[in-house]
């Protein structure tokens, strides 16, 4: 795997087996989020924690403060798309990163806080705008072992 | 890809036969090698694109094709709306009319030395550049409806630049039937501070200077001459773009069904031209080109600023401004009959050839100039659209090299201060907020633009009429 990241926020019972972490994977232009965890909650936090780190090392944001985000689709798979769609716009609204997200899912409703803080050049080091989170490669599923894959391509 | 998928109709064109879905063939315009190095998915996306309703002629790949959203970057596609055509978010991209302009600057290669530097730290401190950058502009909402709904000339009545500027931009800088009321407030929240910004990922501003004139003829019809140095600027409609984008995708994958489309691949999500959802998207995605229009226009003054002060006697004038992510009507002769197209081009040029109506009056006996964007360490291009390529592609060309490696694996490669500095050593100096974005645009990254140049020659979608590299580059 070509980059990942070990970020358990609330570890669970299952995340002894199956712990949740980040990692991307190849487009030839772009680039792959993947978000693995133990429920369908942390692998769309981990998710988005692979998208942070597309733009910078999401460990260099720190988390000082909260923004709230809700967003409801039609599908699981539609709903991890709006989901990184929606950090898209307030980190651009904003001009903040998240370095942390606290996800909530219940059905097809989603709700979560995302820590971050303002970007800084300097500090951050932003390689790269995410324009926007794409339906090619697009994944939401629980795989053999029980662990829940959130991923799809996003557009830089 | 593997040739022998294909059927080989020339050095530099290779079709797929129409089998499945496909309504009519796959074309691709590359020579052998470049195809070799195409990724099998531009042949799987080249496919689904033929299988879309309305779809006319042919679905084509460009020389620099590879893996895209649905559509494959560097697809071109035309639908008819009288035969059920559809128009597609995924088609356009995200970036609607993300393009290239040029600028004459009136300098030689030997103005820039004394000022080189200088110059460099000027434009990179005057044209914003990178994530969470603003421009100097803050728009109210009626502000950004007359920009969404002007766009180039709207920033030139306030006073961004000239009329003349207008003449050398498609459309004469502003796309007709721009509807700003479709554009919701989110997209238009995301634009309010970023009117003239550059961006980033492969959006640059370069000063560069003519290193070779491939055609004579044209280059003088385009006042281009060996060691002129000319700017160039690579962006598109910024956060605006983005948005309108990603929230028409999203309704064209949720409602397709009830259209009676059938999707192969979501990333396809498309409408009925003649449909609300159709025709809100086109009304939404023209306020997009026209976002994007304004933005170079912005931009463009901001590097007048710049120059005037930096080298007084520089007097920049537009080349030309060409958009490479629109869905534009045009009428083409389809069996002998004038016929009006919605043609898609997805990272791909217009290039109309000579006696086209829309190619400015200047420029008309040999054809629209066509900007093809290199990368920061080798060559961009100056090519002319052929009279040929209005039926071989319906006028339309590559619009850049394309990458060839991922963005991990390039920073894997390459380190940001390594690249810098190689590039330095070469003469070419890069002012950028990000060294990991430099590592990941390192010209290594791309495939050889010389080699995507010459099979859009060969296979006569456009002649390639000067070479230009890059002596400062501001990447975003």
């Amino acid at each position: 795997m070509i980059s990942s990241g070990d970020h358990a926020q609330n570890p669970t019972v299952a995340s002894i087996t199956i712990p949740a972490r980040w990692e991307h994977f190849p487009h030839q232009a772009d680039m792959g989020v993947r978000g693995i965890g133990p429920t369908k909650a942390e692998a769309f936090s981990q998710a988005a924690l692979a998208l942070t780190a597309v733009i910078t090392d999401p460990q260099t944001v720190a988390p000082k403060e909260p923004v709230t985000l809700s967003c409801e689709a039609p599908d699981d798979e539609l709903l991890l798309v709006d989901w990184l769609n929606a950090i898209v716009y307030e980190m651009a609204m904003r001009k903040m990163l998240f370095g942390r997200f606290d996800v909530q899912l219940e059905g097809l409703r989603l709700r979560a806080v995302a820590w971050g803080e303002r970007v800084d050049g300097t500090k951050h080091q932003p390689a790269v705008e995410v324009k926007g989170a794409t339906y090619t490669a697009l994944s939401v599923r629980q795989g053999p072992d029980g662990a829940w894959i959130a991923e799809c391509v996003v557009d830089v | 890809m593997d040739p022998n998928r294909l059927t080989k109709r020339s050095e530099t064109e290779w079709r797929i036969e129409p089998h499945g879905a496909m309504r009519v063939p796959g074309v691709i315009y590359a020579s052998e090698a470049l195809i070799r190095d195409m990724d099998d998915k531009v042949y799987e996306q080249v496919v689904n694109v033929a299988a879309l309703p309305g779809i006319v002629c042919a679905s084509y790949a460009m020389p620099d094709a590879h893996w895209g959203y649905g559509f494959p970057i560097g697809g071109v596609a035309a639908f008819d709306p009288a035969q059920g055509g559809v128009i597609s978010a995924g088609g356009v991209g995200f970036d609607i009319s993300c393009g290239v302009r040029t600028l004459y600057t009136g300098l030689t290669e030997a103005d820039i030395p004394p000022i080189k530097h200088r110059l460099a730290d000027a434009l990179y401190r005057t044209v914003p550049a990178g994530v969470g950058s603003t421009g100097r502009l803050h728009l109210k909402d009626q502000e950004i409806n007359a920009m969404l709904a002007g766009g180039a000339r709207w920033a030139v009545e306030l006073g961004y630049g000239t009329r003349e500027d207008l003449e050398r931009i498609e459309a004469g800088g502003r796309a007709e039937g721009a509807e700003p009321d479709e554009v919701s407030q989110y997209a238009k929240n995301r634009q309010r501070d970023e009117m003239g910004t550059l961006g980033s990922g492969n959006h640059y501003l370069e000063v560069q200077h003519v290193v070779e004139i491939l055609d004579e003829g044209i280059a003088a019809a385009f006042g281009i001459h060996r060691g002129d140095v000319l700017v160039s600027i690579h962006c598109g409609s910024r956060g605006l773009g983005h948005q309108i984008g990603t929230e028409f995708l999203k309704r064209m994958v949720v409602e397709a069904s009830g259209y009676g489309i059938t999707l192969p691949d979501r990333e396809l999500a498309c409408a009925p031209i003649e449909s609300p959802l159709g025709r809100s998207y086109l009304g939404a995605m023209r306020a997009g080109i026209n976002c994007a229009l304004a933005n170079r226009q912005i931009i463009t003054h901001l590097v007048r600023q710049v120059f005037a002060e930096v080298v007084p006697r520089a007097r920049l004038s537009l080349l030309y401004d060409v958009s490479h992510n629109t869905c534009k009507v045009e009428e083409h002769v389809i069996r002998g009959k004038p016929t009006r197209l919605f043609i898609h081009r997805k990272g791909a040029t217009r290039a109309f050839g000579p006696g086209h109506p829309d190619v400015p009056s200047a420029f008309r006996a040999v054809g629209q100039p066509v900007l093809i964007g290199g990368t920061m360490g080798t060559a961009s291009y100056v090519l002319a659209g052929t009279r040929e390529s209005m039926d071989r592609a319906f006028g339309s060309a590559c619009h850049g090299a394309g990458r060839s490696m991922s963005r991990h694996e390039a920073t894997r490669r390459w380190k940001g201060r390594q690249v810098i500095d190689e590039l330095a050593n070469r003469g070419i100096l890069i002012r950028s907020p990000s060294a990991r974005g430099v590592a990941e645009e390192a010209p290594g990254a791309y495939k050889d633009v010389r080699a995507v140049v010459e099979a859009a020659d060969r296979a006569n979608l456009a002649r390639a009429v000067a070479r230009l590299e890059p002596l400062i580059c501001v990447k975003g």
